[in-house]
């Protein structure tokens, strides 16, 4: 079957094509060069005055994995409010905040989204993880391991074991959770929490350990970087939501010296103490940091108002703002020596002064990074915002006017203390293309997603260029997946089962020798019954495995 | 013959994985790490291997096509038992939804007590690991933990290695309402757990005052319960002076009305108790044949326990009225299929409906039901996964024999196909 996508309007920053009217040609799933010999085309489709892309791709959204599900539990009220009827083609199932993994696959895809990447895997709960994305029909998926406050890797900090010794135990953990990538949450924090500490800055020591959040930064970094990696160390930094953390924030970039490092929801990590309500936005030092420094990469965890429900491996920050919860419940858990958990429903108030700058400070942080390629679009989905409000997200980042029309309904001690209206910048098409697509899939290491040039698998995306950028992104027009065509006018038409991408950098397999002595002593799983095989991935049928390469390492 | 170790163990709930299994043929024996309850789990002997209509033995193909005329023109039939693995409650689910049936737990009414505590104002736990090294003080609320899982104190209290606690043979044990049925929680060093007994009924009140003092509230009274309120005072005391205390309780034990207000309550008591510069987490006991399972895989698929209907198109989650027992006695119900892939002795409840049993080899019914196929059973039969009773755990279960069973999956997704074939038929 070769399909025909013609006479559309791509934008493919991978290939440098920034609103060029192209052909693309499709084969076997994948996009393909105009054939040179004689071609029959089996389906055109007339793409003229169309926007194309390719898919859309999610670097940071917690659609599965354990805390998602706590999620789920907690809140049947939200998901009353957002039934989901079944078809002939789609699964019934609920929507909302924390949506069921069918509906999180399908409205995605009605989105233009083929791919979303869970960036909390704990280890010990990472076949849930992967089981909840092995029923998210349609999206590629993948996660990014989190270590940092495991008990394993404190205890090598305190011996002092060496930085291959490191590298093998994370390598290790990357194949055992089938990662892409490696997080850490509050470095140290979440282990620290069940020794009663709580709070940790960046150069506190957790009081049995006596290791810093700085130090496990400083050997996680440079054991993802060393192992070649492509995605660089994901970090959820220290004091997440505490007035002042800016300084943190400022801080753990000088401090990393220069290595690769992506800040996650770094929203949340922005506020500063200043005005008569000591909370202020940090996001211009933020941005001016990010500018200077290409070793860092970000993505923002934009908040917008409403009703969600956070979730996080931040057991010790999400106890604390538990005082919070909108309903007022929450669950907090201690995991297994591994790490933990914090589950609190929020409800974000335009009217409130600290979440009306919250907002701001996203939007901010945005509009002053310079370089799109190492910025991406999140709500952390569901903490900032459930993910089904980026279209919104994206007008306000396209529309300059629309943006100071909101602006103008906060709580106005908020807008005067945000810069935002005298923000002149508006995204490009480009630009968002950068964010959400070739940019993510750089940074996250796929070799061959997130572009429209030959060799790259046909997940593409046709919108109707629409002045209203909500409603655009709202309702594209075409969504194929692997060069099937899932949705038509923002509906689904068709479901599939997409892949689950991972790496696997090399180890020394005489890891294992010290793995299996601790996990025999102190742990309630034998080794080998904790690692997954790729079976449990594929066996029912749905799963695959997409290996994409580390990088040489020196 | 084989000697199979490393063997997990779905029937315990709490995520024994070091059982050593020889197989012989079909026939197995658990050599070493047995217990009361996953030895006779693990070596019940296959007696069904042929699906059966009306009683006749037929092939596979027969029972599931005759699964799927009898769920075709039904309004609401009920999935009773949902005790398989989370392939297993996958395939359940999607045929629930294409047959607009209600999906119910057989554990659930216990765990009601929890979802409903847990849904209005939450709770913080911890998991099994966390207990075997962080400890020094369990306090166990109306249950008796040994008999619901005979290895608990051995293999999370009593392990002779702990990380952060320098003794454990110093760890206390306290019973609050039941007392325990053995000597399980007696430490290596013969310390015998602090027991205070009262009935269920009175477990409310003891929890209340409990809390009460922990918040120092003034007690008038001398004694609730039957339990003296200086034991009360010092159970508190205790509280506040561990580094780590846990709280466990099973809410299926908790057998009495609104028992979800006593979790509430413990659960309440353990968040204060953070507030009170020290740390304490609850470790609700579950996890038995498939039921922490039937509730996650039912969570992801639908956004809620597995006590919910699919009748008007789309999940409604409601854990009094899709109770399914309600709904065959009220005469709702038109149908019923009954999963269990565990137990042998978990058979359905008597009814007149069309029913469909999808169970372990082994059953023996009282009324024969219109269709049964004996499937394999998870960590036995086939490969699998379960959940532990600390939810956070999936444990992967292994193939131990060739029984040529099928799994529950292989049935419920042949009889959904087959549905899904006749309903267009139409």
């Amino acid at each position: 079957m070769l399909i025909k996508l013609t006479g559309g309007t791509v934008y493919d920053p991978a290939s440098g094509v920034d609103g060029v009217q192209q052909d693309i040609y499709i084969q076997h799933g994948q996009i393909i060069n105009k054939p040179t010999a004689e071609f029959k085309v089996d389906k055109e489709y007339d793409l003229t005055g169309k926007v194309v892309m390719s898919g859309a791709i999610d670097m940071h959204t917690h659609i599965g994995g354990g805390k998602g599900n706590i999620a789920r539990t907690l809140l049947p009220e939200d998901h009353r409010a957002d039934p989901v009827y079944r078809s002939d083609i789609t699964r019934s199932g609920c929507g909302h905040a924390m949506p069921s993994t069918f509906v999180t696959g399908y409205r995605y895809a009605e989105m233009g989204y083929t791919a979303g990447f869970e960036p909390a895997v704990l280890p010990i709960n990472a076949r849930q993880a992967h089981m909840e994305m092995g029923d998210i029909p349609i999206l590629d998926k993948g996660g990014y391991v989190m270590l940092g406050s495991d008990d394993y890797l404190l205890r090598m900090l305190t011996a002092k074991k060496d930085q291959k010794a490191i590298n093998d135990y994370v390598a290790w953990t990357i194949h055992s959770a089938k990662a892409i990538g490696v997080k850490v949450v509050n470095p140290g924090g979440i282990n620290a929490f069940k020794f009663n500490q709580r709070k940790l800055d960046l150069d506190e020591q957790n009081s049995h350990y006596g290791v810093t959040p700085r130090d496990i930064l400083q050997v996680l970094a440079t054991a993802v970087k060393e192992l070649g990696v492509p995605h660089p160390l994901h970090v959820h930094g220290c004091n997440l939501g505490v007035p002042g953390n800016v300084n943190t924030t400022l801080d753990t970039i000088q401090g990393i010296g220069g290595l690769p490092m992506h800040l996650t929801h770094i929203q949340f990590h922005s506020y500063g103490t200043e005005g008569d309500l000591k909370f202020s936005s940090g996001a211009a030092q933020i941005a001016e940091a990010i500018n200077k420094n290409k070793n860092i990469t970000i993505d923002v965890g934009q908040i917008l108002f409403g009703q969600t429900v956070t979730a996080s491996g931040d057991s010790m920050r999400q106890h604390a703002n538990s005082k919070l919860a909108s309903p007022n419940k929450f669950v907090c858990m201690d995991i297994e020596c591994d790490a933990g958990c914090g589950v609190v429903p929020f409800k974000y108030k335009d009217q409130n002064f600290v979440n009306a700058l919250q907002w701001a400070i996203g939007l901010e942080t945005f509009l002053l990074v310079d370089d799109p390629w190492r910025i991406f679009l999140t709500t952390d989905h569901p903490n900032g915002a459930p993910f089904t409000s980026y279209p919104h997200l994206i007008r306000l980042l396209m529309d300059r006017s629309f943006r100071n029309d909101m602006l103008a309904t906060i709580h106005p001690e908020a807008q005067k203390m945000t810069t935002l209206a005298s923000i002149e910048r508006e995204y490009t098409l480009q630009e968002i293309a950068i964010m959400t697509r070739a940019g993510a899939a750089k940074l996250i290491g796929l070799k061959d997603r997130g572009g429209l040039s030959a060799g790259n698998w046909a997940d593409i995306t046709v919108y109707t260029n629409d002045a209203d950028r909500q409603k655009m992104f709202t309702k594209p027009d075409y969504v194929f997946k692997d060069g099937e065509l899932v949705v038509v006018d923002g509906k689904v038409v068709h479901t599939k089962w997409g892949t689950t991408h991972v790496v696997r950098p090399d180890f020394d397999p005489s890891v294992e020798k010290g793995l299996k002595d601790y996990f025999d002593r102190y742990l309630t799983m034998k080794l080998g019954n904790f690692k997954i095989s790729d079976d449990e991935i594929t066996e029912n049928g749905r799963g695959s495995i997409s290996v994409h390469p580390v990088r040489a390492v020196s | 013959m084989t000697v199979i170790s490393e063997v997990p163990s779905p029937f315990c709930g709490i995520g024994t994985d070091d059982l050593t299994i020889k197989v012989d043929g079909v026939t197995l024996a658990v050599l070493e790490n047995g217990c009361a309850v996953n030895t006779p789990a693990f070596e019940l002997p296959i007696t069904d291997t042929s699906a059966r209509v009306d009683g006749k033995e037929v092939s596979l193909d027969v029972a599931v096509a005759k699964a799927a005329a009898l769920l075709k023109n039904t309004s609401l039939p009920v999935f009773g038992g949902c005790a398989t693995d989370v392939n297993g409650m996958r395939a359940l689910l999607a045929l629930a939804d294409r047959s607009g049936a209600v999906v119910d737990n057989i554990n659930f009414t216990g765990a009601r007590n929890n979802f409903l505590a847990l849904q209005d104002s939450g709770w913080i736990n911890t998991t099994l690991a966390e207990v075997k090294n962080r400890c020094d003080l369990l306090l166990v609320v109306g249950t008796d933990v040994e008999a619901f899982a005979p290895r608990f104190f051995e293999r999370y209290l009593w392990n002779p290695e702990s990380m952060f606690v320098a003794d454990t043979s110093q760890r206390q044990v306290i019973y609050l309402g039941k007392a325990p049925s053995g000597s399980a929680s007696t430490s290596p060093n013969g310390q015998t757990a602090l027991v205070h007994t009262c009935s269920n009924e009175d477990l409310p009140a003891v929890v209340s005052v409990l809390r009460a003092l922990l918040k120092g509230q003034p007690i008038r009274a001398q004694s609730v319960g039957g339990i003296a309120i200086a034991d009360l005072q010092s159970i508190a005391d205790k509280l506040k002076a561990a580094k780590y205390s846990v709280v466990t309780w099973a809410a299926g034990a908790l057998a009495y009305a609104h028992a979800e207000l006593t979790v509430q309550m413990v659960c309440e008591m353990v968040k204060e108790i953070n507030n009170m510069n020290t740390r304490s987490a609850g470790l609700p006991l579950a996890g038995k044949e498939g039921d922490q399972t039937a509730n996650q895989v039912c969570g992801w698929t639908t956004g809620y326990p597995a006590r919910t209907r699919f009748s008007r198109g789309y999940p409604e989650y409601d854990p009094f009225l899709n109770d399914s027992n309600v709904l065959l006695q009220s005469g709702e119900a038109d149908a019923l299929l009954w999963v269990h892939a565990f137990n042998a002795k978990s058979v359905p409840p008597v009814t007149n409906l069309p029913s469909i049993v999808v169970g372990r080899s082994g059953m023996v019914f009282t009324k024969e039901p219109d269709v049964f196929i004996p499937v394999g059973t998870p960590g036995i039969d086939h490969a699998g996964h379960a959940y532990r009773m600390d939810n956070v755990v999936a444990i992967r279960l292994k193939k131990l024999r060739d029984s040529g069973l099928p799994s529950t999956a292989d049935v419920l997704n042949a009889i959904e196909q087959a549905l899904g074939e006749a309903q267009h038929a139409n």
